[in-house]
């Protein structure tokens, strides 16, 4: 069966504070969705609501993934139903391997008894390891305790890459690399891209887009997808910046929360 | 306000006894002077906490132990622990006694002794009788003076000089019988320029009634040598074990403590380095679960009076249910004691919301020319981080339980010991309930 994602009127609210106030979208297996759009219009919010990070309460609205509806799961149900946030602020934690971690996210998948060896896990590892272009010692050092924010991005892609999820959300895993390390993520995500794949990749810049062809772009301001297309949005949104759109929409402010 | 202490015994039986087991005389007036000031002197004062409050009574009677007739005697618990490091020496006593001693033949050669210390007292006074109750002092406070009244069987370690052992040498202290007194004294001498590692687990095993543990632990560094002194304290619930642990130490000498607090009884101990020398190190290392409904004082203190002295005390505790943990650490750096250096840290991690942790940095500086730091932090599991975890598919209880290993990771991965980050690894698993 080919994945299915089904965004429906999803809410979400912060601390009381309504955040998402209604998003829709639709994606399949194959596609690559690009969602754009200023600091604070909730492009994270979004990617921590469908994960289901703890802030954030979601007050209305349906997520499917295959007909199954994520937001009954709990977070580490959601990611074995095949979901992947490639996290803006990813966590440091001090005292846990990366690799012991990553066998950890593995066998949650394979369950007891259908441990990974550790053979062919590290195998697995280092083989993915060098095509990011990561050095083999990042294997041992605390779950990106001390990393460099593009050492985290890596990580990141590495952690897809050994998950192999159904729905990928990349939440700005342009930020903070060089155009090297740009075109090695990159390569990474297109490495997976699949026809039992969807891609969500959120991002401000249009940059990242030079490098992963997105099939279609949506522009989110004040909670909301305000605008889709297909990649010559994006292109616009690169030669003329978001004003033509607020102006269009008659928006002044795109932030949430200054709508009301 | 005075608080008594009813003493367990008194000064005829403690000298009909001393006298049966032919002890030396001057052991013999120590212990009646000691316990005469036992009734006199108050109670340790723990921080926060009231230790009259404690099971500080069950000290029962002294019964004589018999001897192993061979290590297959040993309950299982036991049998296990000293499975595979018997090569250096071993020493295990047994509630009052020691029961098994052994020592690996080329190392007695090269003069080193390691026995119980009833025997130590009589073989080799010389060198007992100068360090004995001198770290640890019959008058600091009654329980001081109470075990140096009463302890019995113990260890004696004697490094000569320039003598470097390379195997460990373990010991193991029993309590299996509530109605005999448990109090072991530990004595390690180094001389100039020696090396050793000492390792010992206090464990306790089929219990019916209340123990109070009263123990010692005394190492004497001289210049140059270097002592890795390593113990791990696994009681079970009906053990209050008090522990007071003391090294001096001379020209650069040092000290590594690497101590395993997993007893599932009211647990106070103190360990401390006294830094009498130049260029003397101190460096203790301290991990610690706490459970139940436990109460726990855990108190490391480096006391610097050798200019370049430097030390270092790390703690990292986990306190679930309704265990309660103060943990202190105390740098006292003395006039003189120039370019000292001094550095501590306590974290302690809650799993419970009943649980309490209290960690008190104390840095006391009488000397301008130094350095010194101190780092605490009481905290909980972090949300974030669980929910990072978990959004990689991982349950939360595992989540959990890697978060928890990870506080403690780097002070365990720091233990040189292989066998025994194994063996704390386990026990910590345990502590955990998992
Ligand atoms: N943890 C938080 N606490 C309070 N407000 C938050 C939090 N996270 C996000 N917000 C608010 O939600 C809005 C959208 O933020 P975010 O989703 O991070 O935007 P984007 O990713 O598009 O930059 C902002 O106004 C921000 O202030
Ligand atoms: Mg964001």
């Amino acid at each position: 069966m080919s994945t299915k994602f089904v965004i429906e009127g999803l809410k979400a609210t912060i601390e009381g504070k309504e955040i998402l106030k209604g998003i829709n979208l639709e994606m399949k297996g194959g596609e690559i969705h690009a969602i754009m759009g200023p600091n604070g219009t909730g492009k994270s919010t979004l990617a921590s609501a469908l994960m289901g990070h703890p802030k954030y309460e979601v007050t209305d609205g349906k997520v499917l993934l295959n007909d199954e509806d994520v937001l009954d799961m709990e977070v580490d149900e959601r990611a074995l139903a095949g979901l992947f946030l490639a996290m803006q602020y990813p966590s440091e934690i001090a005292g846990v391997t990366n690799s012991d971690f990553l066998r950890s996210s593995i066998n949650a998948r394979r369950g007891e008894g259908n441990e990974i060896s550790l053979i062919k896990f590290i195998r697995q590892m280092e083989g993915k390891m060098k095509e990011l272009e990561m050095n083999p010692e990042f294997a041992h050092r605390y779950l990106n305790e001390g990393f460099s924010g593009g050492e985290k991005k890596r990580n990141e892609i590495l952690q897809m890459m050994m998950l192999d999820p159904k729905i990928v959300i990349l939440d700005e895993i342009d930020s903070g690399l060089d155009i090297d390390a740009l075109r090695i993520v990159a390569n990474g995500v297109n490495a997976m891209k699949s026809e039992k794949r969807g891609f969500l990749i959120i991002t401000h810049y249009q940059r990242l887009l030079n490098y992963i062809t997105p099939d279609y772009v949506h522009v989110m301001m004040q909670g909301r997808i305000v605008k889709s297309g297909g990649p010559e949005l994006a292109e616009r949104l690169e030669a003329e910046g978001y004003d033509w759109i607020k102006e269009e929409l008659g928006i002044t402010d795109e932030t949430v929360g200054q709508d009301a | 306000m005075t608080t008594q202490t009813i003493l367990p015994v008194n000064a005829e039986a403690l000298k009909a006894l001393s006298e049966s087991k032919q002890e030396p005389t001057w052991l013999t007036d120590s212990r009646l002077a000691s316990l005469e000031l036992a009734g006199q002197l108050e109670l340790p004062k723990l921080e926060k906490q009231r230790i009259e409050r404690w099971n500080i009574q069950s000290y029962g009677e002294y019964k004589e132990s018999k001897k192993l007739a061979s290590l297959d005697d040993l309950p299982e618990q036991v049998a296990k622990l000293v499975e595979g490091s018997r090569e250096g020496g071993l020493v295990i006593q047994r509630n009052s006694g020691t029961v098994h001693v052994s020592l690996a033949p080329e190392l007695a050669a090269k003069g080193v002794i390691f026995t119980d210390l009833e025997t130590a007292v009589k073989e080799h006074a010389d060198l007992v009788k100068p360090y004995l109750h001198q770290a640890l002092k019959n008058d600091e406070h009654s329980m001081a003076a109470l075990h140096a009244a009463v302890w019995n069987g113990g260890v004696f370690l004697y490094v000569p000089k320039n003598v470097e052992v390379d195997v460990p040498l373990q010991a193991v202290m029993l309590s299996d019988d509530a109605e005999a007194t448990f109090a072991p004294h530990v004595l390690v001498v180094a001389e100039a320029n020696s090396q050793i590692t000492y390792v010992d687990n206090y464990v306790s095993d089929s219990l019916t009634a209340p123990v109070t543990h009263n123990g010692a632990v005394e190492v004497f560094v001289k210049n140059g040598a270097k002592v890795r002194y390593a113990s791990v304290h696994q009681l079970t619930g009906e053990v209050t074990d008090v522990t007071f642990r003391r090294a001096m130490l001379e020209n650069d000498a040092s000290i590594e403590w690497i101590v395993g607090e997993m007893n599932d009884g009211d647990t106070a101990s103190d360990t401390m380095s006294i830094l009498k020398g130049n260029g003397s190190t101190s460096d203790a290392k301290i991990i610690a679960v706490g459970s139940g409904s436990q109460k726990i004082n855990y108190t490391t203190q480096a006391k610097h009076f050798g200019k370049s002295s430097e030390s270092q005390m790390i703690t990292r505790a986990v306190m679930r249910e309704e265990a309660q943990a103060i943990i202190n650490g105390i740098t006292k750096i003395e006039k003189g004691a120039t370019k000292a250096d001094g550095q501590q840290t306590e974290r302690v991690l809650m799993l419970s919301p009943k649980a309490r942790g209290d960690a008190n940095p104390i840095l006391l500086i009488d000397e301008d020319d130094v350095t010194a730091g101190h780092a605490a932090s009481v905290g909980q599991v972090n949300r974030e981080q669980v929910y990072y975890l978990m959004s990689r598919g991982i349950s939360r209880t595992v989540a959990e339980s890697l978060i928890i290993y990870g506080f403690l990771a780097p002070v365990v991965s720091e233990i040189p010991l292989e066998g025994l980050r194994d063996q704390l690894q386990g026990l910590v698993e345990r502590k955990l309930g998992q």
